[in-house]
C-alpha cells in the first residue's frame, strides 16, 4: 500500500499536515508534529530512491486517469535523489529549528511558521515528483509563496523588503515559465513530460518551440538565481530567519536546477542543447557567477551574506557542468547538487549557532568566538574546506569531476575559472576563520558558551556527511552516473 | 497587414505583457509594481485563452448537432493561474502594509536611503 503510493504520500502528507500545524496551540506541539512529518517524508524518500534503484522509474497515475490525459507522477533516479535531498535536509533542519526559531521568531507566529515551512516542503517535493509540466508551475508557486512568507519573518525590517524583492522576481520567473509552457503546449497539445519528449523532436525547427524553450529557461534561471538573475538571493538569505536560510539554501535552488536538467534532457531532445547556443550561455553565466560572486563574497562584512554570495558562485559551478553538455559535465552537476546541499547546510547551521549565542553575525561581532565555541568553529572549518574543495571532503569530489569534464573538451577557460573560484573561496572562508580564531575576543562576548547540543548535532551530522562522501564516492557518483544514463546525455 | 489583423488577440497580449513588465521594472512605488505584475500576469491569461481557440469551434459545452469545440484545457489551466495570481497579489499587498509600518513609506528610493543610513 505504502510502496505503491510513495510519490503521492510524499506530497500529501506535508500538505495535509500544514494547516493542522498552523492551527495548533502555541508551545512545542507544532514543532513536534512538523518534526514527525519531515522524518516520515525523509524515510519515504529514502524508500523511494531504494525502490527505483532496484526496479526502475515509478509512474503513478493520479485518480487512475491514464497519462497523458490524467496527471502523472513520474520519478526516476534523478528526482528521487533530489526528493531525498529536500526531505533529508528538512528532517535535519527540524531538530535545529526548535531553539533557533524560538529565539528568532515571535512566539505567536511559531505555529504559522511551521505551517508555512510544511507548505514550502510540499511545493518542493511536489516539483520533484510530478511528471506534468503545468503541475511544476503550480508546485513552484506553492513553494515560492510560502518561502516569501518565511523570509519576511526575519527580525530586521530588511527581511520585509527582501521578501518583497524576491516576490517580484520569483513571480516574474514563474510567469515566464508559464508563458513557456503555453507556447510549447500550443505546438504539442500536451503537458505530460514523457509525452512532450515524444512529440518535440520533430518540432524543434519551429520558432514557437524555441521561444517557449527560452521562456522556460529564463523562468527557472530566475528561481535558480543563475547569474545575472541572482540579485534577490543575497538579501533573502541574509535577512531570513536562520532556519529558513538553511532550508532554502540547501533545497530550493537544487530543485530549480533539477527542473532545468529535466527540461533540457528529458522534455527536449538531447541534441537540442548543442544545436542551440544554450550550452555556451550556461558556460558563460556559470563562469561569470563563479568569478564575480566569489569576488563579492570576499568583501562582505555579514557572514550570512558572504555565504549567500558563495551560494551564487556554487550555482555557477553547477551551471558550468550543464553548459558543458556532456555526460561527464552533467554527472559533475548532479554530484555538486548533492554535495553543495551538505556543505551549505552545515555552514549556515554553524553560523546560525553563533547567531543563537550572540544574536548577530557581522565579522566584527564574532571576533575570537572560535575559541569559545570549538565545536561550532570546527564545523565551519571542515565545511569551509569542503566548500573550497580540499581533497578528502565532498567538495573535492564534485570539483574533480567538473574539471575532468572541462578538460575532456579542452575548455581551459572553464578550468581556470574553477581554479580561481576555489582560490577566492580560500580567501573568503579564510576571512571567517581569521575573525573567529585569530582576533581577540570582544569583552561583551567573554561569557559566550558553546552552542547547545540540539544545534550542534544536526550541524555535525552534515559535517560528517561532508567527510564521508568525500572519501566514499560510490553512492554519489554511482547515483549521478545512473541518473545521467536515464537522462540519456551523450558523452563527448 | 492581414497577418496583423488576424492575430490581434496576440498583439494585445504582447502589448499588455510589455506594459506590465515595464511598470514592474521602472516604477519605484511598491503598489505600482504590484499593479504592473498583475497586468503582466493577465497578459499571459489572454495568451492561453487565445491558444485554446479552435477556428469555427463552439464553446466547449456538449450540445446536440455541434461537432467542433474550442479546446477547454487552457481555460482550466488559466483558472489555476488566476488563483495563483490572486494569492501572490494578496501576499504582496500584505508585505507592502508591513513595509509601510516598518519604514513609513512605500517608495523604493526612500526605503533604500533609510537602509543605507543605518
Amino acid at each position: 500500500m505504502i510502496q505503491n503510493n510513495l510519490s503521492l504520500l510524499l506530497v500529501v502528507i506535508p500538505l495535509v499536515a500544514a494547516p493542522i500545524v498552523a492551527i495548533l496551540p502555541r508551545g512545542r506541539l507544532p514543532w513536534f508534529l512538523t518534526l514527525v512529518v519531515t522524518f516520515v517524508c525523509a524515510a519515504l524518500a529514502g524508500m523511494q530512491l531504494w525502490t527505483i534503484m532496484a526496479n526502475g522509474a515509478i509512474s503513478y497515475e493520479l485518480g487512475g486517469w491514464a497519462p497523458p490525459w490524467g496527471i502523472e507522477y513520474r520519478v526516476d533516479v534523478l528526482n528521487a535523489l533530489v526528493a531525498l535531498i529536500v526531505s533529508g535536509v528538512a528532517a535535519l533542519t527540524l531538530p535545529y529549528a526548535l531553539l533557533s526559531a524560538e529565539k528568532e521568531i515571535p512566539e505567536h507566529q511559531i505555529p504559522l511558521f511551521y505551517g508555512a515551512f510544511l507548505l514550502c516542503l510540499t511545493g518542493l517535493l511536489g516539483i520533484t515528483q510530478t511528471g506534468d509540466i503545468f503541475n511544476v508551475f503550480v508546485f513552484l508557486e506553492i513553494s515560492s509563496l510560502s518561502s516569501y512568507a518565511l523570509i519576511s519573518l526575519g527580525r530586521q525590517r530588511q527581511a520585509l523588503t527582501s521578501a518583497y524583492q524576491y516576490l517580484i522576481m520569483g513571480t516574474l520567473g514563474a510567469t515566464f515559465f508559464l508563458i513557456g509552457v503555453g507556447l510549447i503546449y500550443s505546438q504539442t497539445g500536451t503537458l505530460n513530460m514523457m509525452d512532450l519528449a515524444q512529440r518535440l523532436p520533430e518540432l524543434t525547427g519551429l520558432k514557437t518551440v524555441h521561444t517557449g524553450f527560452a521562456f522556460l529557461m529564463i523562468g527557472f534561471a530566475l528561481e535558480l538565481a543563475l547569474f545575472p538573475l541572482h540579485l534577490w538571493l543575497p538579501n533573502a538569505y541574509t535577512y531570513a530567519p536562520t532556519v529558513v536560510t538553511i532550508f532554502l539554501a540547501a533545497t530550493a535552488t537544487k530543485v530549480a536546477l533539477y527542473v532545468m536538467l529535466r527540461i533540457l534532457y528529458t522534455v527536449f531532445p538531447n541534441g537540442f542543447v548543442s544545436s542551440t547556443p544554450t550550452g555556451d550561455l550556461f558556460v558563460l553565466s556559470g563562469i561569470a557567477a563563479i568569478l564575480s560572486a566569489s569576488f563579492y563574497a570576499i568583501y562582505q562584512v555579514n557572514v550570512k551574506r558572504l555565504l549567500a554570495y558563495s551560494s551564487v558562485a556554487q550555482i555557477g559551478y553547477m551551471a558550468l557542468g550543464i553548459g558543458l553538455a556532456s555526460a561527464k559535465g552533467v554527472t559533475a552537476t548532479i554530484i555538486h547538487l548533492f554535495n553543495h546541499a551538505l556543505m551549505k547546510g552545515a555552514l549556515f547551521m554553524a553560523v546560525g549557532a553563533i547567531i543563537y549565542r550572540i544574536g548577530a553575525c557581522r565579522m566584527d561581532n564574532i571576533h575570537g568566538l572560535g575559541r569559545q565555541m570549538p565545536w561550532t568553529f570546527g564545523a565551519i572549518v571542515i565545511a569551509g574546506l569542503s566548500l573550497i574543495g580540499v581533497p578528502g571532503t565532498a567538495g573535492f569530489v564534485s570539483k574533480w569531476y567538473l574539471v575532468l569534464a572541462a578538460l575532456e573538451q579542452q575548455a581551459f577557460i572553464s578550468v581556470a575559472a574553477i581554479m580561481v573560484g576555489s582560490l577566492l573561496a580560500v580567501v573568503y572562508i579564510g576571512k571567517i576563520i581569521e575573525a573567529l580564531y585569530f582576533k581577540p575576543v570582544a569583552e561583551a562576548n567573554l561569557a559566550v558558551k558553546e552552542a547547545p547540543m540540539l544545534l550542534l548535532t544536526p550541524t555535525w551530522v552534515l559535517v560528517i556527511a561532508n567527510i564521508y562522501f568525500g572519501l566514499n564516492t560510490t553512492f554519489t557518483v554511482g547515483i549521478a552516473e545512473h541518473a545521467v544514463r536515464v537522462l540519456g546525455v551523450a558523452a563527448k | 497587414m492581414d497577418f496583423v489583423y488576424s492575430h490581434y488577440n496576440y498583439w494585445i497580449a504582447i502589448f499588455l505583457m510589455m506594459v506590465g513588465f515595464y511598470t514592474v521594472i521602472s516604477r519605484g512605488n511598491l503598489i505600482k509594481k504590484i499593479i504592473g505584475l498583475n497586468i503582466f500576469q493577465v497578459s499571459v491569461f489572454l495568451l492561453y485563452i487565445s491558444i485554446g481557440t479552435v477556428a469555427g469551434g463552439a464553446a466547449p459545452i456538449i450540445t446536440q448537432g455541434v461537432t467542433l469545440y474550442s479546446n477547454p484545457l487552457p481555460h482550466v489551466l488559466i483558472l489555476t493561474a488566476i488563483v495563483v495570481g490572486v494569492a501572490t497579489t494578496a501576499l504582496a499587498l500584505a508585505l507592502v502594509v508591513r513595509i509601510k509600518e516598518a519604514y513609513g513609506t512605500i517608495e523604493e528610493d526612500d526605503i533604500h536611503r533609510q537602509d543605507q543610513t543605518l
